[in-house]
């Protein structure tokens, strides 16, 4: 260790890796819950989920919670993600896939912008 | 891509009572699931719910599970990890309501509440075994801010500044102690961490070198920059194996990655740390007996001056602190004076920890607040006394420290309240007694540790204490008068005067404290020949009430036949045969065997 910034350096690359155990400010989360029921990863939530975990990773998103719940009943629009913003406003994607996944999280979680198209609303 | 992170608690208690197992299980289930790419299994420190060992904790939803055993994994990982279903009764209760409805999050459960984690804060959150990982926790950069942008000086103000005592016992200002040992103008000296942590029931010093051993080499090399030493030794008892193999492989990492060596952060500051076992002898805790044993001769004290400041180990300048003291101090340089000022009472800063043992419900590690009272750690975060028995006592100081009673419960806790009703903080060791316990046995089991532990070296601690013993066996045998109970007294005062280190001079303050809270219990000892709370054998005896129905198994039962009597009649027990061994008291199905 010759400097300081090579100590940063580390800390950097694993603050994204410890990042799972809780983040700084609960009341500042937005929460993104996977349905993973049996419903959910037999239509495919288990890509979507880790999808999720890599955009999140990857364009380093703090106060983003990637968690997942049971069935969430509307068992024929699995894969069913919900987005929780911390004033508790709730969006419900619907029939969700690894790209789709991508767009939400580029246009909700970083630009803040609901995906219409997949909303629940816009469900067939 | 992880996306849970499993963390297993890997400290002493939680792997006697089996996470290991757990960690096997989790490894298995999760690979014949095909998750091991997506799930990670952390082993930590401890959490300090050693009670309801051991502890697994799911993340990101920070589930906390309790009393895992191997055969739960199975369900856990296919309803938590794949469905996402928290398995509701596994967890730990506090964090759930009746229905079984998770409710609270940890930090907001009673155990938690109350408590502030400063020298505990990566234990049971980090892996000790993985470097990288503390650095993500902010580790090592309080090194590097010290070694690039603070003088020695700038240093030990700041330690002065925040107010930290020394958490061994004795509560000597940390920034005092570098302040002197920085003045000594020698070339060589030495920083020793005293992790001889030997206090029966205490388990904070352990905690933390298992749970974050980084903390206290970070914190040594502080030391070392501030008073100008070159090298390091942690003396610690082999009893620890856990802490001594992580903080061996702590040291290993520090050394593969320059944060212990030659130049480290580039400057010219240079320091190694060597780790030497103890082999559990209390008296070594004492710092010239510790030094005395760093150098591979017997472990005994010797007279101060001189001060161990300028003639330590191997005779060289060396300064000596605790390992919860070295575990704030990282904390201080990155925070600030200021900030660990904050915390605490006038004259007692920061937090302590205490390990909770004896008569209580949540056994385990606690780290409060100075100043916090009795009464919130026994009820409140202990969760109370088991079994709906009535507190009477606890204590504090291991074999130094005394007993506070019950009608001093709202007592702070902070170095000047506890020596002010003749206890002492001690090293952390915090046992509670309810109203089963005797006062007078409790003094005994004390005096019956120290003269095993007495060096031998002075007169008035190796012959002193085993007169007190005497005494102490005289009055629970009921063959002591009025005159003994004075005599004790006085003997201990005199042995508080005259011992040579400190293991002496505190070895009667277990005596002085019970006579001062508890007399009337050493009274009913001694005239009225009875032990109020049934604990001292020679003054009670079993007896069988009218509530016999001469069912006869206490007969069969017992070891000495001390029982007789008829089927269906009155049984009765022979005082001169028995034995006082309670079996037939335990057995007995009509409570007709009573003890007085």
């Amino acid at each position: 260790m010759k400097s300081l910034e090579e100590l940063r350096a580390i800390k950097a690359k694993m603050q994204n890796s410890v990042q799972l155990r809780g983040v700084e400010d609960e009341d500042s989360v937005t929460r993104v819950v996977v349905g993973m029921a049996t419903c959910g990863i037999a239509a495919g939530a288990r890509p979507v989920l880790n999808k999720f975990i890599e955009e999140v990773q990857n364009r380093g998103l703090k106060n983003v919670l990637v968690t997942q719940t049971g069935c969430i009943g509307v068992c024929r629009l699995e894969p069913i993600v919900e987005v929780i913003t911390p004033t508790g406003e709730k969006t419900t994607y619907v029939k969700m896939n690894a790209d789709k996944v991508a767009k939400v999280v580029h246009e909700h979680l970083v630009n803040n912008k609901v995906v219409d198209e997949y909303t629940i609303a816009n469900a067939d | 891509m992880i996306r849970n992170h499993i963390l297993v608690c890997g400290g002493t208690g939680c792997t006697s009572s089996g996470s290991q197992k757990v960690i096997e299980a989790l490894n298995t289930e999760l690979a014949n699931n095909n998750l091991q790419d997506e799930v990670k299994v952390v082993m930590t420190g401890c959490f300090g719910l050693c009670a309801l060992g051991p502890i697994m904790i799911v993340y990101p939803e920070g589930a906390f599970y309790s009393r895992v055993a191997p055969e739960m994994i199975p369900e856990i990982v296919s309803e938590h990890i794949i469905k996402g279903r928290v398995v509701k009764k596994y967890l730990y209760t506090d964090t759930t309501d009746e229905k079984g409805i998770e409710h609270d999050s940890l930090s907001d459960t009673d155990f938690y509440k109350k408590q502030k984690r400063v020298a505990l804060r990566n234990c049971g959150v980090i892996n000790p075994e993985n470097i990288d990982e503390y650095i993500a926790y902010d580790g090592y950069e309080a090194l590097g801010k010290v070694l690039t942008e603070m003088t020695p000086a700038e240093v030990i103000q700041c330690i002065k500044d925040s107010g930290l005592r020394g958490r061994g016992g004795a509560g000597f200002p940390t920034g005092l102690k570098w302040d002197l040992a920085s003045r000594n103008k020698s070339k060589i000296k030495y920083v020793c961490c005293n992790a001889d942590e030997g206090d029966p029931g205490a388990f904070m010093d352990r905690s933390v070198l298992e749970g974050d051993p980084h903390a206290i080499i970070e914190a040594m090399s502080i030391a070392a920059y501030a008073v100008g030493a070159c090298k390091g030794f942690v003396y610690i008892r082999a009893e620890y194996p856990i802490a001594v193999r992580r903080l061996q492989i702590a040291i290993n990492q520090a050394k593969e990655y320059g944060l212990l060596g030659e130049n480290i952060f580039g400057t010219d500051f240079s320091f190694d740390i060597e780790i030497r076992l103890g082999a559990g002898a209390f008296v070594c805790g004492e710092e010239t007996a510790l030094m005395t044993s760093i150098e591979g001769n017997r472990g005994e004290p010797r007279p101060r001056p001189p001060f161990p400041s300028d003639k330590g180990i191997f005779s060289i300048p060396t300064m000596n602190n605790n390992v919860e003291t070295y575990a704030n101090i990282p904390q201080i340089i990155l925070k600030g004076a200021d900030w660990f000022a904050s915390m605490g009472t006038e004259k007692s800063k920061g937090t302590k920890v205490f390990a909770l043992g004896g008569k209580i419900v949540n056994t385990g590690l606690v780290e409060i607040p100075m100043g916090t009272t009795l009464r919130e750690i026994i009820e409140d975060i202990g969760g109370g006394i088991p079994n709906g028995k009535k507190f009477k006592a606890a204590q504090t100081g291991g074999p130094s420290g005394g007993c506070i009673p019950a009608s001093l419960i709202d007592t702070p806790i902070d170095y000047d309240s506890l020596a002010a009703i003749g206890s002492m903080m001690g090293s952390g060791g915090l046992i509670v007694m309810d109203e089963d316990n005797c006062m007078v046995d409790i003094a005994k089991f004390f005096l019956e540790f120290t003269v095993d532990e007495s060096c031998g070296k002075c007169t008035p601690c190796r012959i002193g204490t085993k007169r007190l013993l005497e005494y102490l066996e005289k009055i629970t045998e009921g063959k002591a008068t009025m005159q003994d109970l004075d005599d004790l007294e006085e003997l201990c005062y005199y042995i508080k005067d005259n011992a040579l280190c400190g293991l002496g001079q505190t070895a009667p303050n277990p005596i002085l404290s019970t006579l001062r809270y508890f007399k009337d219990e050493y009274i009913a000892h001694v005239v009225d020949k009875k032990c109020p709370a049934g604990v001292c054998k020679s003054l009670m005896q079993y007896k069988i009430t009218d509530a016999c129905k001469g069912c006869t198994l206490c007969a069969r039962k017992c070891p000495v036949g001390a029982i007789s009597g008829a089927v269906k009649e009155k049984h009765t027990i022979d005082p001169a045969k028995c034995i006082k061994c309670g079996v037939c008291m335990a057995g007995c199905k009509f409570n007709a065997i009573i003890k007085e």
